[in-house]
């Protein structure tokens, strides 16, 4: 398996970052090691603003000393870095790779932003109004299940691809948003592919292996919550 | 002209919008013929783009062999990608730099572009003043990049101009109209002088002096937001 030697590689992530953990699946599908550095955002390393100077975010990708920022952009490096023997992550034909960069742009302008604006939102009505943006931009993601999958078990296909990868970072937040709200983001009456889906993905081995608890998440997310509340107050 | 054409290739835009004219100087580039198809935004969202585009109902929509492909990079990649043996490339081969200019398209869009329209939709002298001063930084930062991405050499891409330069240049009309009626000058060329050559060079290439509109009817346009 590829990682030591002349292929160094060394993922700056942070564990409750969804598009962290897209980098993270896309190299468990592709079997390749890497050395992972778990950052602590309020107090970020040197390696991490060097490497990412024009944002100093995570997730960032150093492939032998050389750094590689913004998931989507690492996944498609990593794609076409690492072809390897098993299908690409993208597919192979021109329109169907637009199709899917479509819906992963998609995914983080629309799905994930009304998604966080309905739990973060500042008033009620901006929550409801981001609420019903979001169930207006699953059904769409659910039409491009179909479109994509073709009656096969992926967006990819009979393979994991691209925009499992990319919806995949998603999982664990979605699983965590239920427990924490009672609320399904992709529910079996609205949504029924991307429901199954949501559970086919992340029983496979290569997402196991690198998708966080969605119980240590819930944590997490009361805890932050519960900070910014006392934060709030004390103003 | 080479390849597309006869019926192939449909472009929906709009004549003054900076992400349709992306579209255009890249087609340009390939030398790809096309038809183009007006649309009367934002009066009247026409039957085509409407089932071209159902998700966004924007433009431009490029339409090859009837099928749809939407939103301006994800467009420029797709007419890289499909005719790759037309033309100069729009993004280099070797991944790394493919990443590279990546990054950097999404930078224009995502930061860039967005700090930048705050001073456009600027009216009054001081709102001009405070957004000028917000979108300065950006433009710092892709003077940098100019110099990163160049090496030396004219464009963003090399020795032939690529996707980053296409991504930026679709707005220097823009730029410069907005230029003119707020006073400014964003890439001066004392501060920024990678960015004030680039830009030059950048409108003398024949694919840009064939689809860049005269700066006088977007300055009309412009005059027309205001005004309102």
């Amino acid at each position: 398996m590829a990682g030591g030697g002349e292929n160094k590689l060394k993922l700056l992530g942070m564990w409750t970052s969804p598009f962290a953990l897209r980098v993270k699946l896309a190299l468990s599908f592709k079997g390749l090691s890497y050395e992972y550095v778990e950052e602590d955002l309020r107090n970020k390393s040197e390696l991490l603003l060097s490497s990412n100077p024009v944002h100093k975010k995570v997730p960032v990708l150093i492939h032998n000393g050389k750094p590689i920022c913004e998931s989507q952009i690492i996944v498609q490096y990593i794609d076409e870095t690492f072809p390897g023997a098993d299908a690409s992550l993208l597919p192979s034909d021109p329109y169907e790779r637009a199709v899917a960069r479509f819906w992963a742009a998609y995914i983080d302008d629309k799905l994930l932003k009304s998604w966080l604006q309905a739990s973060m939102g500042k008033t009620e009505e901006e929550k409801a109004e981001a609420l019903k943006e979001t169930f207006a931009a699953v059904a769409n993601l659910e039409a491009a299940f179909k479109e994509c999958s073709k009656g096969k078990p992926f967006f990819g296909g009979d393979t994991v691809g691209y925009l499992d990868v990319t919806l995949g970072g998603l999982v664990s937040w979605m699983h965590a948003g239920e427990a924490l709200y009672g609320m399904r983001l992709f529910d079996a009456t609205r949504s029924p592919l991307l429901d199954a889906w949501v559970d086919r993905f992340g029983s496979l081995d290569a997402a196991k292996a690198v998708l966080p608890d969605a119980g240590r998440l819930a944590e997490y997310a009361k805890k932050r919550q519960a900070e910014q509340a006392a934060a709030a107050a004390a103003n | 002209m080479a390849g597309g054409g006869g019926g192939e290739l449909q472009l929906l835009g709009t004549w003054s919008s900076p992400w349709v004219i992306r579209v255009r100087v890249a087609l340009a580039m390939k030398g790809l013929s096309y038809e183009y198809i007006e649309q009367d935004l934002p009066n009247l969202k026409s039957e085509l783009l409407l089932r071209s585009n159902p998700v966004h109902k924007k433009v431009p929509v490029l339409i090859h062999r009837g099928q749809p492909v939407c939103e301006s990079l994800v467009i420029l990649d797709y007419v890289d990608d499909a005719w790759a043996s037309v033309g100069p490339p729009l993004l280099p081969a070797d991944p790394y730099d493919r990443a590279t200019a990546r990054f950097w398209a999404n930078y224009i869009n995502d930061t860039f572009v967005p700090s930048w329209r705050v001073l456009i939709r600027s009216t009054t002298a001081e709102q001009r003043a405070e957004a000028f001063k917000s979108v300065v930084p950006h433009v710092e930062t892709l003077e940098r990049a100019f110099g990163e991405c160049s090496k030396g050499k004219a464009f963003f891409g090399g020795d032939a101009a690529g996707l980053v330069d296409v991504a930026l240049g679709g707005h220097l009309v823009w730029i410069r109209v907005v230029d003119e009626v707020s006073g400014t000058k964003l890439f001066d060329e004392d501060r920024f002088p990678g960015l004030a050559a680039w830009a030059e060079r950048f409108f003398d290439l024949d694919a840009v002096k064939q689809v860049m509109h005269d700066a006088g009817e977007v300055l009309k346009l412009y005059k027309g937001f205001l005004a309102k």
